[in-house]
């Protein structure tokens, strides 16, 4: 049998700088033009700005029915692949075939108008996936159903929870009908009844024999969709096969990565980076350094940081996620949850998350510190560390945590009422 | 205790697990017969690509459907709507013939100078705001060109297209001024639909450059305003191009909207066309095009990655 995708060492290079506006002016290369002709020679017509290689020698076959996962740290071309396979932007270098029609889903939403009823943003949006009006006329009625938003059909989206808002624009994407679907971390949004019904629809669809590629951090959602994965770092294939197997090499390689505290040297992080993590470490209540934490004991994180330049960061907002080992969100902790007045923190220093009673059982845990200085993420990294929690008294009765339970979800207080 | 675990892990179980084996295997070679081409080939392009005609009758629904966006958006968000269209050309034309008809009697053919300044305006703001609307578009569209595979040109075309419902709205003034001013409509008005292409299509080369032009260099979308601004009193709008020495002429109508808005007029008020213009405009018009064009592709290439 034949692939239905076709990769062949695909490279995609990318100038780091050129981003964002600003950055160049008809001005500059008018002025620049004229000064400089002969240092412009000199460096053969290359600008001097930095690369990277987002994508190098990617190359792998997808057979038709297949759903495929991709997986991979922050910043290891997975988001490029994709788009290069739905050509939105071109490589560098390399090649690839595609036997169908493609349908990407990099983003719900996509063209998603305010001003614009629900009804108009079906029909805007459906165009712009790449459906018929026919076939959006065929399937209205069965989107507006799916997205459960039949009252406010007629009402501009702007006036939407986001909620609704969310459910209506994967309820478009979910009536796509290409052979290949091709998508990207969608559901990393939306509440979880929502991200439920997301992942059923998209079982759906490879029940019935669609090909797909699956960008996910979820590593649950992953492992139940993908029966085959492909692990990069990078911009490189590390390794490809059954699912399990290659999440287990992804966890393993996180996990080796995660556990020095010192985060200076790490590359898989998203954000401005005009202030960078440096290190983290655990505390206890005293203040002196621990290896692990315990269940129901206080746990203090430390986070250090450092500014590129001195001045005071004004409106910061402070997390530290903490996710399971399969890479699922167990709770969050957040500077704008607990405090009202607007944080301003000196350029360099080091910050404390004080859990009073840690609520997790005996098991492996990954924390990703974030930093959001006026409104723009500075800093977050995904699994940045390994936190390991052994088993405490976390109940008050000297009890352990049964075995089967452990490492799944949090501890929470609670006590029972019986009538006598 | 136990019996719970495998029912509560979370919430995909929904999204029944496939074993690796099922989907490997396909259910028969058949079913999933392939054609011999590859639907799509993707690979670094090299030097001059032409334009994929096909590609773009493939997703001619989106330029109709971008264009709807545009208008419902434009017409929707301002106060008074549709209205607003007809009164931008409308406000230019009182105040223009209160200070250049009455006050400073700038001739116009004979023709009354409202009905003379709102017959140059009505092409002129269909250019003038195709070309601001197109130029910006592609910076405008950054959230759709970065998520999702197009042919990009439809973004500044559906910005030209916006404009000439624009334009039909404004030009049922126009018929309405000329009826008031007891002007008949001659054979020569059908000279207007040729004319209107051509604007359309110079319309569309400029904007599309500009458009590329702006993802590149942001000061363009800057700049623009100014340059529209000048570039009307280089054009026969508020005055008739009879008034330009016929030593500059030579000069003068190199500018495509010159021969484009005189001979606008002159089909509509029944006199002599200025065909030595004419063919200027019209040579002017499909090289900017084809420069356009080319100029486009070799840009667009790096849109997603820049904008
Ligand atoms: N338009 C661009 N210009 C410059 N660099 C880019 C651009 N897009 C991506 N990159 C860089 O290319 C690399 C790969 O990015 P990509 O978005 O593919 O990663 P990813 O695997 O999707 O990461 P994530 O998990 O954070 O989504 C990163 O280092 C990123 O900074
Ligand atoms: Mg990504």
């Amino acid at each position: 049998m034949r692939p239905i995708i076709r990769v062949e060492n695909l490279s995609k290079q990318y100038r780091i700088g050129t981003r964002g506006p600003a950055y160049r002016t008809l001005r500059d290369a008018l002025t620049g033009f004229a000064r400089a002709p002969l240092e412009r020679l000199r460096r053969n017509g290359h600008s001097n700005s930095e690369t990277i290689w987002a994508l190098k020698d990617v190359s792998f076959e997808v057979y038709p029915g297949e759903v495929v996962g991709i997986i991979g740290r922050n910043g290891a071309g997975k988001s490029t692949l994709l788009k290069i396979l739905s050509r939105i932007t071109e490589p560098t270098e390399g090649y690839a075939e595609i036997h169908g029609r493609v349908g990407s889903l990099l983003e719900v939403g996509t063209g998603f108008h305010p001003e614009l009823t629900g009804r108009e943003n079906i029909y805007l949006n459906g165009a712009i996936l790449g459906m018929t009006k026919k076939e959006i006329d065929r399937k209205f009625d069965e989107i507006v159903a799916f997205a459960e938003v039949e009252k406010f059909i007629d009402t501009p989206v702007k006036h939407y929870s986001s909620g609704m808002y969310m459910r209506l624009a994967f309820a478009v994407a979910a009536h796509l009908e290409p052979e290949i679907l091709l998508v990207d971390e969608v559901l990393a949004v939306g509440d979880a009844a929502f991200q439920k019904k997301c992942l059923g629809k998209m079982g759906d669809v490879a029940k019935e024999g669609r090909t797909v590629l699956f960008v996910g951090h979820n590593m649950a959602a992953v492992s139940n969709l993908c029966g085959r994965a492909i692990l990069l770092d990078k911009g490189k294939i590390i390794a490809e096969g059954p699912t399990e197997q290659i999440i287990s090499r992804y966890l393993e390689r996180i996990r080796s990565s995660s556990l020095s505290s010192d985060l200076a040297s790490r590359r898989d992080r998203r954000g401005r980076g005009r202030v960078r993590f440096t290190s983290v470490y655990f505390e206890d209540k005293e203040g002196n350094p621990i290896e692990q934490g315990v269940s129901g004991q206080p746990l203090v994180i430390v986070l250090e940081y450092q500014s590129v330049d001195n001045r005071p960061l004004y409106n910061c907002r402070v997390s530290v996620a903490v996710y399971d080992s399969l890479g699922q969100v167990l709770f969050n902790c957040s500077s704008e949850l607990t405090n009202n007045e607007v944080i301003t923190l000196p350029p360099k220093a080091r910050i404390r998350c004080v859990i009073p009673r840690l609520p997790l059982s005996q098991s492996q845990y990954l924390i990703s510190p974030f930093l959001e200085v006026n409104r723009e993420i500075e800093d977050w990294i995904e699994g940045a560390m390994i936190l390991n929690v052994v088993d405490g008294d976390f109940f008050g009765t000297g009890k352990l945590y049964p075995e089967g339970w452990r490492g799944k979800g949090v501890l929470v207080p609670h006590k029972w009422l019986f009538e006598q | 205790m136990d019996s719970g675990i495998g029912e509560q892990t979370g919430l995909l179980e929904q999204a029944a697990p496939t074993t690796s084996d099922e989907q490997v295997k396909p259910k028969s070679e058949e079913a999933y017969a392939l054609p011999n081409k590859p639907l799509i080939v993707i690979e670094p392009s090299r030097g001059w690509a032409p334009v994929d005609l096909r590609d773009l009758w493939a997703y001619r629904e989106l330029l109709y459907f971008l264009t709807w966006r545009d208008l419902k958006v434009r017409y929707k968000q301002t106060v008074i709507g549709v209205a607003w269209v007809i009164m931008q050309p409308l406000l230019s034309t009182l105040i223009f013939t209160i200070f250049l008809g009455k006050l400073a009697r700038v001739p116009s053919n004979g023709i009354p100078y409202a009905l003379f300044a709102y017959a140059g305006l009505l092409p002129w703001t269909f250019y003038s705001s195709s070309l601001n609307s197109s130029g910006n578009s592609i910076v405008g569209n950054a959230h759709l060109i970065t998520k999702v595979y197009f042919p990009r040109v439809i973004i500044p075309a559906a910005a030209v297209a916006g404009r000439i419902v624009d334009f039909a709205i404004s030009f049922t003034i126009l018929v309405g001024m000329m009826f008031f001013y007891g002007v008949s409509w001659t054979a020569s008005s059908l000279m207007l639909i040729p004319l209107l292409l051509l604007l359309t299509l110079f319309a569309l080369g400029t904007g599309m450059w500009i458009s590329a032009l702006n993802v590149k260099y942001r000061d363009v979308g800057i700049a623009l305003p100014v340059l529209i601004q000048l570039w009307m009193f280089v054009s026969p709008v508020l005055y008739p191009a009879s008034l330009v020495p016929p030593a500059w002429r030579v000069v003068y109508d190199l500018n495509p909207l010159v021969g484009l808005i005189e001979n606008f007029r002159a089909a509509l008020f029944n006199m002599p066309f200025n065909w030595r213009a004419l063919a200027i405009s019209t040579a002017v018009t499909f090289a900017m095009l084809i420069y356009s064009a080319y100029a486009f592709r070799r840009m667009e290439k790096e849109f997603a990655d820049v904008v």
